[in-house]
Formats: structure tokens, sequence, C-alpha cells
């Protein structure tokens, strides 16, 4: 259903994606993990349409986001890390608005908007604008506003940032029953203990490359020997355990 | 971060600040007003260190256009001052009442330039979470943003005074010293503004309701507005066109000598240049500049320091407001049906944002006062009497083609220039989404060119009639105006899009940027050369109607037909390069 081939991006310099070659199947939930500057965002943005890949291609349903954007996005519905959305439209407005950029409106749309407004706990928010929102609400707008549409694909961000631990589970919930039903989420997250059980596959990036790739118990063989939490995997895996001694920080 | 003995209980935001152990409790951490401007002097530099690809051919287009601007005000200025300065009795009471004149437009626009930049400044920037949370002493909090708010507010005039001034030192021979002198004068008068400005949004952010931060900005657009409005009827400048108005000579010359408004500044600053260029160097209205910004300055200071915190809470607050679907949205959304459900979309979108943003239509109120002055100007204008020709009756129409473009070429930077930068933080729903960039493009350039359409031909009608002419000439001028209209609409999404100003903090200072600046020149550009084109035809036209001279078409069409054609592709080709551009932008 994602296909990425050799997909690289460049910053100048600096390579944020380095020739990562990667396919997620339909109906797979697959987990993007990776520390802070990885290349993790990077690789979303480019699957989005919303970064140019400086070589390499993107594939959405066997269609190439770069040659045939329109059709490729079609497919496609993207939940940014940050919930930077219209401050003067209302909750309901925004989401007929984005069903409305995928040429979708009608009582179909207004009951699923209606249906995951409810979701979210946000029915009594739905007239208000969105500039009176808190954080946590706009994410769950956002999150809301990438299944009115009904995607294919459902590219997420760190969907988990700034939720409450009900919406959380909520969406927990909801992404495993969307991808029972056939459709495909490959998201990114820092937060181990949900791509370790959400996630049928997870892939960890490093420096623009995929150091390791495959089902939870493949990496643990791969790093581990077997045995070990994600936690343990990715510190392995990234180098992270080479941390400085906090005693020294704290010393300083 | 430097640190400095201050005393307990003086007023600082933060209270007791944190101290290492065994540290004096006398002592604790002040950040001087240099180390609050460095992150700005920083940015600067960085600003200026940065997209290093076609900084040089940026660099050099506005130098150039900057140097034109300048040796057109200047050589302007030059050539009335030294008729001026011909006349021996009142040629120097013409040029004092000029540069009051000017300098009372200059005070004008700082006050309400600074009333708007010091409310993203002291109330909505993005720094103010760390300096107001941050040990910070309240009068270097208010001298730093009160410098920050005059320079964002001030560089735009202080350019502009530079020929200004020029021409005044060459031609009344002001000497070496002359800058200095304007430079001690003109100080103050930029910072007596700042200091106003600030403080009326100061206390405006306090009495009006909290959750209404943003929505004062209208009611501070229309006090000042009426302030300005007010200001220009106090000097009547219409009356000095118009010797024969006044009973006698004796008459005219008493209201040159008289001043203009004593208790102004800009009055002040006038007499003290006007003394230096006629030798007779009066230093009392240096005094008095200085003394009143330093006076007010004080009562600025000690204004913020029992308001701002309040306000500041009081513009943290959100607006909760509800918007149900009325009839009006209604009647919009049955009215858009055939443009499909992505255009529909994408225009209500516009309509929504642009009249629930009290910034943004609080802008309509400002242009509707500079409109009806423009108009009672046209109205007022010395068009009876002796000496009015048949020609000049008819090319004054004419030329207010030229006065009317650039009038919506001000609205267009207001409205229409910022539109692509305002959809910076949702550009990735865009982006993402399967929508083709076009369609944005176009349905920012309708939304934004149908009011300016009305208003254009509202004030080529108007103005025509009021001045009687006939019917070609309302033609080509209403038909010229609405080509006009376009090109100027296409030119402003275009530079916007070409040159975004994704992250600022307020909208009314994005046509304030270099893009907002190559607009204008552009469209000014486009106006001349229209005007320019269209010279020819008219001038036969009114030749054939004054002297019963043979109409020549081909040269009338060709004229016409070469202002069309320039239209068309001032309207075009910056919307298909913004499309380029827009397909370019990573975010």
């Amino acid at each position: 259903m994602i296909k990425l081939t050799n997909l690289s991006k460049n910053y100048g310099d600096f390579c944020a994606v380095d020739a990562i070659n990667l396919e997620v199947p339909r109906g797979e939930l697959f987990g993007f993990l990776g520390p802070n500057g990885a290349g993790k965002t990077t690789t979303l943005r480019m699957i989005a349409g919303i970064l140019r890949p400086t070589g390499g291609t993107v594939a959405i349903g066997g269609v190439d986001v770069a040659a045939d954007p329109v059709r490729a996005k079609m497919k496609l519905g993207f939940i940014p890390d940050r919930p930077f959305i219209y401050e003067k439209l209302t909750g309901a407005e925004f989401l007929r608005f984005v069903a409305g950029l995928y040429d979708q409106e009608g009582p179909q749309v207004e009951h699923r908007a209606r249906e995951l407004l409810a979701l979210f706990d946000l029915e009594e928010w739905r007239d208000e604008l969105v500039e009176s929102y808190s954080h946590g609400m706009r994410q769950k707008l956002i999150i809301s506003s990438a299944f009115v549409h009904r995607p294919e694909v459902i590219v997420v961000d760190e969907p988990m940032v700034g939720l409450d631990p009900k919406a959380a589970r909520i969406l927990k919930d909801l992404f495993r029953e969307y991808t029972h039903r056939g459709h495909t989420i490959m998201m990114s997250t820092h937060t181990l203990e949900v791509a370790e059980s959400l996630c049928q596959r997870i892939g960890i990036i490093q420096g623009g490359r995929i150091r390791a790739l495959g089902t939870m118990k493949e990496l643990q063989a791969t790093a581990m020997g077997g045995g070990a939490d994600l936690e343990d995997i990715f510190l392995k895996l990234t180098g992270e355990n080479a941390a400085r001694a906090l005693v020294d920080v704290l010393d300083a | 971060m430097s640190e400095h003995l201050i005393r307990e209980g003086d007023g600082s935001m933060a209270g007791v600040a944190a101290r290492a152990p065994g540290e004096a409790a006398a002592w604790r951490p002040d950040p001087s007003l240099m180390h609050l401007l460095w992150p700005k002097l920083l940015t600067a530099r960085a600003r200026g260190a940065g997209e290093r690809r076609g900084r040089g051919a940026r660099l050099a287009l506005l130098t150039l256009f900057g140097v034109l601007f300048w040796a057109f005000i200047f050589g302007f200025l030059w050539r009335l001052l030294n008729y001026f300065r011909s006349a021996q009795e009142i040629g120097p009471l013409l040029a004092g009442k000029l540069l009051g004149l000017m300098l009372v437009g200059f005070f004008s626009i700082l006050l309400l330039s600074n009333v708007i930049t010091s409310l993203s400044g002291f109330f909505l920037a993005k720094d103010l979470d760390l300096l107001v949370a941050g040990p910070v002493d309240w009068l270097n909090l208010y001298l730093a943003k009160l410098l920050e708010t005059i320079v964002n507010s001030s560089w735009m005039v202080a350019l502009m005074a530079i020929p200004m001034f020029a021409a005044y030192g060459f031609v009344y021979d002001g000497g070496y010293w002359f800058p200095l002198f304007v430079a001690a004068v003109f100080l103050p008068v930029i910072i007596i503004p700042g200091v106003v400005g600030s403080a009326l949004t100061l206390v405006l952010v306090n009495v009006f309701p909290a959750r209404r931060t943003r929505d004062i900005l209208s009611v501070i657009a229309v006090l000042t507005a009426g302030g300005i409005v007010l200001l220009f009827r106090v000097v009547r400048p219409e009356r000095f066109a118009r010797p024969e108005g006044f009973r006698s000579l004796v008459d005219f010359v008493a209201v040159l000598r008289g001043p203009t408004s004593p208790y102004l500044p800009s009055e002040w600053a006038q007499s003290a240049i006007m003394s230096w260029l006629q030798y007779r160097v009066d230093y009392l209205p240096v005094y008095m500049l200085w003394t009143t910004a330093a006076v007010l300055v004080v009562f600025g200071a000690l204004l913020h320091r029992g308001l701002y915190l309040k306000g500041f809470s009081k513009a943290q607050e959100s607006s909760a407001r509800w918007a149900r679907a009325g009839v009006i949205q209604r009647l919009s959304h049955a009215l858009l049906r055939p443009l499909g459900i992505l255009r529909r979309e994408l225009v209500l979108k516009e309509l929504r944002i642009f009249f629930r943003d009290t910034t943004q239509w609080s802008q309509l109120i400002l242009l509707a006062v500079l409109v009806v002055v423009y108009v009672f100007n046209i109205k007022f204008l010395p068009l009876r009497g002796e000496g009015i020709t048949f020609f000049l009756l008819n090319v004054v129409p004419f030329l207010n083609l030229a006065l009317s473009g650039f009038v919506l070429s001000s609205i267009a930077a207001r409205f229409i220039f910022p539109s692509v930068s305002l959809e910076g933080r949702t550009l990735w729903l865009l982006r993402s989404s399967p929508m083709a960039m076009s369609d944005l493009l176009w349905s920012k350039f309708w939304v934004g060119t149908l009011p300016l359409l009305i208003l254009a031909v509202a004030i080529v009608g108007i103005t025509d009639w009021l001045l009687a002419v006939n019917a070609f000439m309302f033609g080509v001028s209403v038909l010229t105006i609405v080509f006009m209209t376009f090109a100027i609409a296409g030119l402003a999404l275009g530079f916007g899009t070409l040159f975004p100003q994704f992250e600022t903090e307020n909208a009314a200072q994005i046509p304030t940027s270099f893009g907002g600046l190559l607009f204008m020149m552009s469209s000014i550009a486009v106006i001349g050369l229209v005007v320019t084109l269209e010279a020819r035809p008219v001038y036969i036209y009114l030749r054939a109607q004054a002297f019963g001279e043979p109409l020549e078409p081909l040269t009338m069409s060709l004229g016409f037909g070469a202002a069309l054609i320039l239209c068309g592709i001032a309207t075009v080709v910056p919307i298909r390069i913004a499309q380029k551009r827009l397909n370019a932008i990573e975010r």
C-alpha cells in the first residue's frame, strides 16, 4: 500500500533520509521509531507529498506521489505532529472543509463528522472556534479530520502528544479497528509501549537509514537474542545507552 | 546573563528570583536592556546572512528601486522648493507650511503604526512568555519592547524622510551640520508617537473585556483613523491651494505665518528646521521635543508598571465564540454551489476566516475613511472658474485613474498580498490533500478581487460623476480601472506567494516586508504604464472634441489594446509563477 524506493532527502549538505526502501502492505499498522532528528518526520512528510524527495519515489496504492499527486493523495490522510489549523473556523466547519478538499460532502460526511466529534468528546465544541480549543482538543480534531474522508492510508506523526489517557485509548482502538478493515496506517511515535502493543511491524530509523525492521519477535532476535522489551532494543540499536552519566550532568 | 544590584521590592515582575545557596539576599539576576535586545539583533543578523541564493540580486533590486524612489521624492521637492524660494515674501512660509503638512502626515502614520505594532510587540509576541516568566526588570522589558515597536513601525517613515530633508537642506543651503540637526529634531518625532501609541494600546487592552484582545484592534484602528482625519481637517490643506478664497493677501499670509497646530510635536519640528534653514536658529522647539519625549517615556513606563501585567494576563485568555450556520452562511453556501465542492469550500473558508478575524476586517474601516477623504478631496478640487480649460477638466479624471490605482494597490497590499503567508501554518493540510495549488490561488484571487472591483468601480464612478465627465471618458476610466484591478490583484497574489512571511506574528506587518515593497513598486509601474499607454488615445479623443480634428481609430485601438494586454499579462503571469512557487514550497 505504501512503497518507498531509495527514498532520500538532503537539506543542503545534510542527508536527513538516506535511500530508504520500505513496503507497508494493506491492512498493516506500521510503527516508525527513531531518536530525535533521525528522519522520521521528513520521511512521513515526503509520503504525504509535503516535502519533495531529493531522490527515489513514494507510491501510495501503486500511484507515484510525484507523478500523479492528486490521485495518490486521494487515498491518503495525514496527521502532523503539530496541530496547526485554521483558528477562525469551528470544529464542524473544519471537518467539512477537509472533506471538501477530497471532493466529499453531504449527509454521509455530516454523519461521519458528528460521530468522530462525539467519539473524541468534542461534540459540545463543534460550533466553537478552534482558537478556543486546547492543544489536546486540536490534536483530536486533526485526528478526526484524517478519518472524515475515509482514506485508504493514514500517515501519522506522533499521534499521542497532548492526548488525555481516554483519548489515547480511543485512538489506539480506532487505529486497530481501522487496520482490521483493510486500511493501512504508518505511524511514528516516541511512546514505545504504544508501538509495541499496536504495531504489526516496526522500523527503527537513525541517521536517515533504517537500522532494523520487522515484527517485535524479529527485532528481539536481531538485537538482543530474544526476551528484551522494545525500549531495550531501541536503546541498543540507536546507541542511546551511551548517554552521559546523570551524576556527571547534575554535578556539573 | 549579567547581574546587577537591585533592591528587593522595586516592582520587578519576577518577584524574588531563585538564588544559589549562600548568595546575598540583595542580589538577584537582572537581564540588562542590551541583553533583552540581543536576540533581536542576532535574528536580524541571521536573517541577513540567510537565503544566500539570490541575495545579491535582491539587494541590488531593492537598492535600485530605493534610489529611484528617493530620487523621485528629492527631485520633486527640489523643484517645488526652488519655485517657492523664488517668491520672496511668502516662499519660506509656503515651504514651512509644506514641511509642517508632511511632518503631520508622518506623525499620524507613526501613531497608527505604533498602536498596531505595539499590540503584537507587547501582548502577542512569542518571546513574551519567556520574558514575563523570567526575572526581567519591568523597566528593561518596557524599554526593550518600546524600542522594538518604534523600530518596526518607524523605519519606513524614516527612510522616506531622508530625501525630503535632503531637498530642504540643498535648496536652503542647510550646511554640513543640517543632517545632524535634523536627526536631533526628527528622533523625538519618532519616539513620541511610539510612546503614545503603546500607552494607548496598553490602556485599551486593560479597559476592554478580556477575551477580546485582538478585537480591540478594530477599536484602535477606528480611533486612530478618526484622529488622522481630524488632524487633516484641523490643518485644512485645501485652503492653501485656493488663495482667492481668502479675503485678502494679508489674510492668506497671516494663515501661512500662524502655526497650523501649535500643540503637535510635528509643528515644533517644522519650526525648528525652518529656523535653521533661515539662519535664525531657535532651540526652544528642540528642547520642547526632547523634554516632551523624555516626560512621555517616564509616564509611559509608569503606566506600563501599573497596567502591563493585568493587560498581559487578559491577552492570554482566548476568545470563546460560537459560530452556528446562520441564514447568511446557508445563502452563501447555496450561491457558491455552482463552483463545485472543493472551490466552494475554499471560498467559504476564506470568507469565514476574513470576517471572523478582527485584525483583518477592522482595516476595512480605515480604508473606508481613506476612500471618503479621497472622494472628498476630488469634490473640492478647484476645477471651476477662470483658467480651467476643457483639457484640464478632462485630464483630471484620467489622472484620477493613476491615483485610484495607487489606492487599490494599497488595499491589495493589505488584503490580497498576505493571503498566502497566512496559510503558512496550515499549509501541511493543503499540501497533503489532493488539491491543485491553482485552485487555492484562484479562490484567493476571486475572494480578494471582487470586493476590490466593487470599490474600484465605486471610487472611479463617483469621482467621475463629481467631475461631470462625458460618456467616453467615463467608459474609458471605468473599463481601465476594472482591468487594472485584475492586474493589481494578480500582482499582489503573485508577489505574496513569491515572498511569503509564513512565520509572522501579525498579519498587519506582512505588507511592510521586502516582497510587499516590490509588489507596491511593480503595481505602481504597471499603473504608470497603463496610464501612459492610454494617454495618446485619450489625447486624440480630447483634441477631436475640442478642436474638431479627426479621430485616429488605429492609434487609439493600439493604445487601448496594449493597455489591455499589459493588464492581462500582469494578472495571469504572476499567478502562474506563484503556482510553481507554491508547488515547490516545502513546509
